[in-house]
């Protein structure tokens, strides 16, 4: 894998892996016809690899033709919203040449399922789509080959069509899938990724289908983890602190102990009451008395993008060329600007929850989680279990966006469940949801660039702090480049941030695309040019050039300089190896800073478009999520101490907050599927600015763009 | 507070012994085993726990079990009738209004409570009553097509 494939993933914290057992692993199986394959992922995993880890070098998905003619897909990756239940399957089905009612996904769970490193970074369809199509290829040659010897025909003359296989000239002469499964005990390793048949053979792949999951989820039925309910099962709440950091001085918890029924855990720092009763459980941690002492708050949310800049650590150099010194002298007009972007959290309507089974020391935890295995990992460190002793289940996960990448909750009802002798539950409450998530770090991004009397960029040094790497390299054509990162990665570095930083949905991404697209924005402004024209006239990437132009198409854009007062915004961007372009239109009251976004539409190139329908939704919610972080949402803090705890303060987007949405994907069938989780999130930042500015001529540099903050930039 | 309750369930009525205040969200969770009724934020402001009291949209996690005594609750569970679902949640279904799903049991009853009320919707009029139920996926366009659909499909009849 290049580097830069895998620095666009960005992916800094894998954990050890447990290898998997293989002929434990392949009893479990069972009976049919079964195809291993590798999920191109481990590619990635290998060129991440830490010194002295050990990967998995074996299989880590498999499908199987049971002994009914049923396809099953076993595979370590999770169904958080996203859609994958659905369209790894249509994938399989197409290749296998089975209708899609007959296919049936298992994931997550980690004794039925091979290893897998998580479900994030837009990579499933991508890296997962390819193998599995390949062993799928490599199913239907095998019971092709056994067709021929049941119906005494060559492999040549017959056909595949909803598992069934024929003789080409005689559709009678016909057997089908399960009865060539039947009895059989087939176990194939795909060695390596075969020639696949041309997308325009797919009749699935690449038409709209709708979700798998949706009638479970119209009707309650759909399980998630807080919903699953084990005999003697207790319901715990823990002891938190009151900001991170913060040290227990003292703890009395006689009078919770006489809430009826409640079992008080108090081990190692862990203060727990569990009880049958959710409620109960609630009323005894209230009762418990403690002392914190909190440590001197040295951040807040306005101090912090100072502090980031004093400890950033030495800086990468992510790309560069030309010679800068040389560009500022070719420059007719250098601008330079600072852009900030605050802490945001993952807000999943679903908190972080967990039950946990012991039994002597076999432990089964069913988890809301990204990364079933890495929870496998924590748990079975944390309880010093045998790896093969703790078995990890996803149900439907209510939402992740990178914050179920953080498996806190698992640890602690393991645990719990192991000093209490029964099974618990830990579901956190929103406030715990909001103190232990992991938020998009608070970054800087600090932009000198330049452009010549004919509006060519001629100079470009852009360095991030904090943010990462992911989307910080331009792509326009300038001579004079340099792109540099500071503490990249999203955990920050030691006494960078005050509390736990992670991955949220297109990591680096929004911040960088925020940065750039303004500044692009500034200079064209700068040169007397429609923002649109300014951008064509400096680019050479053919696919960029075509998004945008598909998104203005669509827009209905004429060229204009900004501010025209029209509040027409745009901005473009590359992640997952996805193209997008956004178009947005607002008004702003420039006397209360009220802004309203009326309409954004977007164009997006992912290659090939495994499912078109669920590729839309997608972009409709990243445009959804965007403007969260665009527009309304900040994590107040001082110190470890979190001042935004449930929805009231922290606003997620609202109905009324959602402007007019249109999606356009571009077809590009013959190129690989890129990512569709993501991608279409980066621009919301920089769109709606340069809308803004377009509409009063006033500058937002900061994130989240607040009425108060649209009101300083006017004045 | 030694009492017992008497409430009709889904159309079963229940009864129900009360020795404290308790939130309906928690009863019906646990004693009832009606899962499809959320926790989301505890403090009203998200909707995920959103069920049907006498028609009425309300949150269940704000909601003293108490008051329920004599009424009718309807959750997620009991809105199909016999394997036929409601208009509502064959919409929401045909437009794919919904990802992790989480949010879909609120806005489901939440928008029934509307329909109740104002058969046949404007857009305003759906944006208004369902602006507090959130949704981090960003279902909203759909969601909002879906109730606008239900709605024709049932003729300004509220009930099935």
């Amino acid at each position: 894998m290049k580097k830069d494939d895998y620095l666009d993933l960005d992916f800094y914290d894998i954990g050890p892996s447990i290898p998997l057992n293989r002929r434990e692993f392949l009893k479990l199986i069972g009976g049919g016809i079964v195809v291993l394959f590798s999920v191109g992922d481990s590619l990635f995993l290998e060129a991440q690899r830490r010194p002295g880890q050990q990967l998995p070098d074996d299989f880590n998905a498999f499908l199987r033709i049971g002994e009914d003619g049923r396809v099953s897909c076993f595979t370590g990756k999770i169904e958080m919203g996203q859609g994958v239940v659905t369209s790894l399957a249509m994938m399989l089905a197409d290749e296998l040449g089975v209708s899609l009612d007959s296919v049936d996904m298992v994931m997550g769970d980690t004794d039925l399922c091979p290893w897998d490193m998580g479900t994030w970074g837009s990579m499933t369809t991508r890296f997962f789509g390819p193998p599995l199509r390949a062993a799928a290829a490599e199913a239907r040659a095998v019971l092709i080959e056994l067709a021929a010897e049941h119906l005494q025909t060559p492999p040549s003359q017959l056909r595949v069509e909803g598992g069934v296989v024929f003789h080409e000239s005689q559709r009678q002469k016909k057997v089908t899938y399960a009865q060539l499964a039947k009895g059989k005990k087939m176990v194939r390793r795909l060695k390596k990724e075969k020639v696949l048949e041309k997308p325009s053979e797919f009749t699935i792949v690449g038409t709209p289908v709708s979700r798998r999951d949706s009638m479970k989820k119209v009707t309650g039925k759909a399980k998630f983890a807080g919903d699953l309910r084990e005999p003697g099962m207790l319901y715990a709440r823990i002891l938190r602190p009151p900001a991170h950091g913060a040290k227990l001085v003292s703890v009395d918890t006689s009078a919770a102990q006489k809430v009826k029924g409640t079992q008080v855990i108090k081990e190692d720092g862990l203060i727990a009451v569990l009880h049958e009763d959710p409620e109960l459980a609630e009323e005894a941690i209230k009762q418990v008395k403690v002392k914190w002492e909190k440590p001197e708050a040295k951040v807040d949310e306005n101090s912090i993008f100072d502090h980031l800049l004093k400890v950033a650590p030495k800086g990468e150099v992510v790309s560069q060329g030309g010679d800068l010194a040389r560009g500022e002298e070719v420059s007719k007009v250098v601008v330079e600007k600072t852009y900030l972007d605050g802490y945001v959290a993952h807000a999943t309507i679903e908190t972080h929850t967990a039950l946990a089974k012991i039994e002597g020391d076999k432990a089964t935890i069913w988890a809301s989680t990204q990364n079933p295995f890495g929870v496998k990992e924590e748990v079975t460190s944390a309880l010093g279990f045998p790896a093969e002793n703790v078995r990890v289940l996803t149900p439907f996960v209510g939402g992740g966006f990178g914050g179920k990448a953080s498996n806190r909750q698992t640890v602690e009802a393991a645990k719990l469940s192991k000093l209490s002798g029964r099974p618990v539950q830990v579901a956190w409450t929103r406030a715990e949801e909001f103190f232990y998530d992991t938020f998009r770090p608070a970054a800087v991004v600090k932009i000198k660039a330049g452009i010549n009397g004919q509006g060519r960029l001629t100079l470009w040094d852009y360095g991030v702090y904090f943010a990462g790497e992911r989307g910080s390299q331009h792509f326009f054509d300038i001579p004079h480049h340099r792109t540099m990162s500071f503490g990249a990665g999203w955990r920050g570095t030691p006494g960078s941030h005050p509390f736990g930083t992670g991955a949220w949905r297109a990591p680096a991404n929004n911040t960088n695309t925020f940065a750039r697209e303004s500044h692009i924005d500034i200079l064209a402004s700068e040169a007397g040019m429609d923002p649109l024209e300014f951008r064509l006239m400096n680019l050479k990437d053919k696919k960029m050039i075509r998004v945008l132009e598909t998104a203005a198409k669509k827009f209905g854009w004429t060229a204009a300089k900004a501010p025209s007062g029209r509040g027409y915004g745009i901005a473009s961007g590359i992640d997952a190896g996805t193209y997008v372009a956004h178009m947005a239109e607002v008004n702003v009251d420039k006397k209360t800073g009220k802004l309203e976004v009326k309409r954004v539409v977007c164009a997006q190139d992912m290659g090939l478009s495994v499912n078109p329908a669920g590729a839309k939704i997608q972009m409709e919610g990243c445009i959804t999520m965007g403007l969260g972080y665009a527009l309304t949402e900040d994590i107040h803090f001082k110190g470890g101490e979190i001042f935004d705890l449930n929805f009231d303060t922290y606003e997620i987007p609202k109905f009324s907050l959602i402007p007019r949405i249109e999606t356009i994907l571009i077809e590009d069938r013959d190129v690989a599927p890129q990512g569709g989780g993501e991608p279409a999130i980066i621009c919301m930042g920089g769109v709606i600015a340069n809308a803004i500015f377009d509409a009063i001529g006033a500058r937002v540099l900061q994130l989240p763009m607040t009425p108060e903050r649209i009101l300083q930039a006017v004045s | 507070m030694d009492k017992t309750i008497r409430f009709k369930l889904n159309g079963q009525p229940k009864s129900l012994p009360l020795d404290r205040k308790r939130m309906l969200l928690w009863v019906l969770r646990t004693d009832f085993g009606l899962t499809g009724t959320k926790y989301g934020c505890g403090e009203g402001f998200c909707g995920a726990c959103t069920v049907l009291v006498n028609n009425e949209a309300v949150r269940s996690c704000q909601l003293p079990v108490e008051d329920v005594d004599g009424k009718e609750i309807l959750t997620i569970e009991g809105l199909a009738k016999n394997g036929k679902l409601h208009p509502l949640q064959e919409a929401f279904v045909k437009y794919d209004a919904l990802q992790c799903g989480f949010c879909t049991p609120g806005m489901i009853l939440n928008a029934y409570s509307l329909l109740v009320k104002i058969p046949n919707p404007t857009q305003k009029d759906i944006v208004e009553a369902l602006d507090d139920n959130l949704c981090r996926c960003g279902a909203h366009t759909r969601i909002i097509q879906a109730i606008q659909t239900a709605a024709k499909g049932m003729k300004g009849g509220s009930q099935r």
